[in-house]
């Protein structure tokens, strides 16, 4: 049987529930003949903790840990399906008993993230049996380094951190550039707000990772490489470490890899909370041990990098998709995908939508079939108004826009991008200035300083969208948030301050109906702008329980007949109508 | 100050120029924060200028020159979270004890931090207290969750055990009792 438990599952209780498991195995004297493998995030973090039971076949959602002898009694010992626990389609109201059936995972295609389940992420043998490590054996045997790279560019694969650059290329490039050591670079600083796909796939699967990263090292002649890990992340650190030390073991990593004159080793360098430290040459800047603050982009990495020598940093993702391609071949994953972006994608689906988790889908799959088909719709019978792509580097799509694709150049061009996969579902209860003045508070801190366009721009767009969100904006000020969001975009150094306006223009291109509301009216659609609404009690619904009196801290309630509020008192904080049992008290 | 044992988190160090921050994350984790006496005797076991140790220690998030409080909260502001109240969060937080993040209760009991996403996104709001995560909260269970940490704390302190500095977000192993970093509500 295997038990979820990354950082989503932890956090939902399946420790505890490991320990009740081991427990029942005991008492009902089955621990010999069950094995209770621990495995990382597999993806539906909705229902964590996830129990699946082979050869029964069944998957457990949500568990407890008072229902562990009760899985054990039924489905282990007898054989029968415990039906409470399993998943419930809403919508039909069928049930759903096995993980091939799960709607969530029946349209996606789990390419990377689907290994989870067979490995527990801290051993090494799991991953092995799984058919691990044979990319490796089968480069250093059978291929020579030109011959990894010509796979790896017939492939197709681009960067999955965002920018999309050809893998394969930056490889050639790095291999032929002088120098007297070269290094590989896994970036796992996953900055972005609403991304977690490579937390997933280092913490559940570290060794796939680390197979990539030798592999690289292999075509591009290094001997060292670097994890470059965010401290946030915790179980991926130990989980990370832990992996390096049994492949060091089983001369997987290390001095002449599986007998050949291979050599190559991994070290993990924990990053220290910055943001920018997910731009390239900031974070090898860290990694050197300074400040992480970014150079012009004119001196590629692959030519000057760590310590000035040719170096290839990718993504966790672009790494983890390395050892399939070479062991299935380039043909084999240049199958899937759109013209120009190739194979699969992985998205943190979040926000105000139903399923939530990591979603693996062949790119070209549209946002409507993501965001409808597998994440389930809206919830709380709410209307889905936007998505959020690509972090704070890149925009709101509006829901007619869904019918694009998953590829690099349709998000582009849409004024989004592909960023290394948030996905953040809005519905109507958002608000679009709102979110703009999130992202631009988010990269007001995480701004270096460096360059002056980045640093001012930043802290004179936010003044102005603060002005908005309270109700003092000039009709105006959007021309001046475009002319700044020109000049960021051309006169910053790095990718931070040039994608920094995206949030803005996106929203603006998409939404400016909801800037004039704010403009004109001074009315915040959403009810989201503290400073443009108000509430009120409804004296028709009102029964005069009081609850609200108790539960305002200012004050602010008025036991007249009917109750209302004093405005003056009123600090807009919502909390009474929460609070209230009626649903008597609304914003307006 | 006991700088023996500085002295042996720094033993190994040094070959590669990143330990520097490796060393200042061990000691963050250490002593909830880098006192100066600490960041002095590094800059001179490791031969790196004061003025850089200290400008390491101001840039990155992960480290805190000021002592924390007893009790460290984190308030995720990740997008997942914020789409879903975790401002209110915070709101809560300054009405129940009086302070902003990034700021300590008089008392030494709470310090209150932000974070700009912990990849638990599915689960927001996420409010991390003392290194254990709480999924989808909301004003009520945060009240809970400060009047229980309060309770802890005096209790604790009535019996004259010092509670030990939190230590930060990923180093669990400082945690009370030895717990493992995450664990369920």
């Amino acid at each position: 049987m295997t038990l979820s438990s990354g950082t989503c599952g932890q956090a939902s209780g399946s420790l505890a529930v490991l320990r009740a498991l081991q427990q029942a195995l005991e008492e009902q004297g089955l621990a010999e003949k069950v094995h209770v493998r621990v495995t990382g995030c597999q993806g539906f973090c909705q229902e964590e903790p996830l129990v699946t039971i082979q050869p029964l076949d069944v998957l457990y959602c949500s568990v407890k840990p008072e229902d562990a002898a009760e899985i054990v009694a039924e489905s282990l010992a007898n054989g029968r399906i415990v039906e409470r626990l399993c998943y419930r389609d809403p919508l039909t109201g069928r049930l759903v008993t096995t993980a091939a059936e799960l709607p969530f995972f029946a349209k996606q295609d789990r390419e990377l993230i689907g290994r989870n389940q067979f490995v527990d992420p801290c051993d090494i043998r799991d991953y092995i049996a799984a058919g691990g490590y044979a990319a490796l054996a089968k480069v250093l045997t059978q291929m020579d380094p030109e011959k990894v790279i010509e796979e790896v560019k017939a492939s197709g694969l681009r960067g999955r951190g965002g920018g999309g650059y050809p893998t394969g290329r930056k490889w050639e490039q790095c291999r032929v550039a002088p120098g007297c050591e070269h290094y590989v670079i896994c970036n796992a600083d996953e900055g972005d707000p609403g991304a977690y796909m490579d937390r997933g796939l280092l913490e559940g699967n570290p060794h796939l990772i680390l197979e990539g990263m030798a592999i690289g090292a292999y075509a591009v002649g290094a001997r060292q490489g670097f994890v470059y890990v965010r401290n946030e992340y915790p179980l991926a650190v130990e989980h990370t470490r832990t992996a390096i030390a049994q492949a060091r073991e089983l001369g997987l990593l290390g001095e002449r890899i599986l007998g050949t004159d291979f050599s190559f080793d991994v070290k993990v360098a924990r990053g220290g909370g910055a943001f920018v430290c997910g731009e390239s040459t900031a974070l090898v800047a860290s990694l050197e041990g300074k400040v992480g603050e970014p150079r012009p982009k004119d001196v590629h990495l692959v030519e000057h990098g760590y310590l000035d020598q040719p170096t290839v940093l990718n993504n966790v993702e672009t790494w983890a998709n390395v050892p399939p391609i070479l062991l299935n071949g380039s043909g084999w994953f240049a199958a899937k995908g759109t013209e120009k972006s190739k194979g699969t994608k992985i998205f943190a689906l979040t926000g105000q939508v139903k399923n939530t988790g990591l979603v693996e889908v062949e790119m070209g799959t549209t946002l409507r079939e993501i965001i409808f088909d597998i994440g389930g719709g809206p919830v709380n019978g709410r209307q889905i108004k936007a998505v959020q792509t690509g972090g704070p580097s890149g925009g709101c799509l509006p829901v007619s826009l869904f019918d694009l694709p998953v590829d690099y150049e349709a998000l582009t061009a849409a004024g989004s991008m592909m960023g290394s996969g948030g996905m953040v579902v809005m519905d109507d209860s958002a608000c679009m200035v709102d979110v703009a003045k999130y992202f631009l508070r988010f990269l007001k801190d995480e701004s270096c300083g460096k360059c002056v366009p980045c640093r001012l721009g930043i802290d004179r767009m936010l003044e102005i969208l603060t002005d908005i969100s309270e109700g003092r904006g000039r009709a105006d000020q959007l021309g001046v948030l475009e002319e700044l969001a020109w000049t960021m975009s051309v006169g910053s150094l790095c990718a931070l301050g040039k994608t920094a306006p995206n949030p803005v223009l996106s929203t603006l291109r998409y939404f400016r109906d909801e800037y004039e509301a704010h403009l004109n009216e001074r009315r915040c659609p959403a009810g989201v702008c503290q400073a443009l609404r108000s509430y009120f009690i409804d004296p028709e619904l009102c029964s005069e329980c009081g609850v609200c009196l108790d539960t305002c801290p200012e004050g602010a309630i008025v036991e007249d007949r009917p109750f209302r509020i004093d405005e003056m008192l009123c600090k807009r904080c919502g909390l009474c109508e929460e609070a209230c049992p009626a649903a008597a008290i609304r914003r307006v | 100050m006991d700088l023996t044992e500085v002295d042996s988190l720094i033993v190994n160090r040094g070959q590669d120029p990143f330990d520097i921050l490796e060393v200042l994350h061990d000691l963050q984790a250490r002593y909830g924060y880098l006192p100066e006496e600490v960041l002095r005797h590094v800059s001179a076991r490791l031969a790196v200028p004061l003025i850089e140790v200290f400008r390491l220690a101001n840039f990155y998030k992960a480290f805190s020159l000021k002592p924390r409080g007893r009790h460290l909260l984190t308030v995720c502001l990740g997008t997942a979270c914020h789409v879903r109240g975790a401002p209110r969060m915070l709101d809560e937080v300054k009405a129940e004890l009086g302070i902003g993040a990034g700021e300590t209760t008089e008392d030494g009991a709470f310090t209150v931090e932000t974070v700009n996403c912990l990849g638990a996104c599915a689960l927001g709001p996420v409010v991390v207290a003392d290194g254990v995560y709480h999924e989808h909260m909301n004003p009520e269970k945060l009240r809970a969750l400060l009047e229980r940490l309060r309770s802890e704390d005096a209790s604790l302190r009535a019996e004259g055990v010092g509670v030990c500095v939190q230590g930060t977000l990923g180093c669990g192993q400082d945690a009370p009792g030895g717990q493992a970093v995450v664990a369920g509500v």
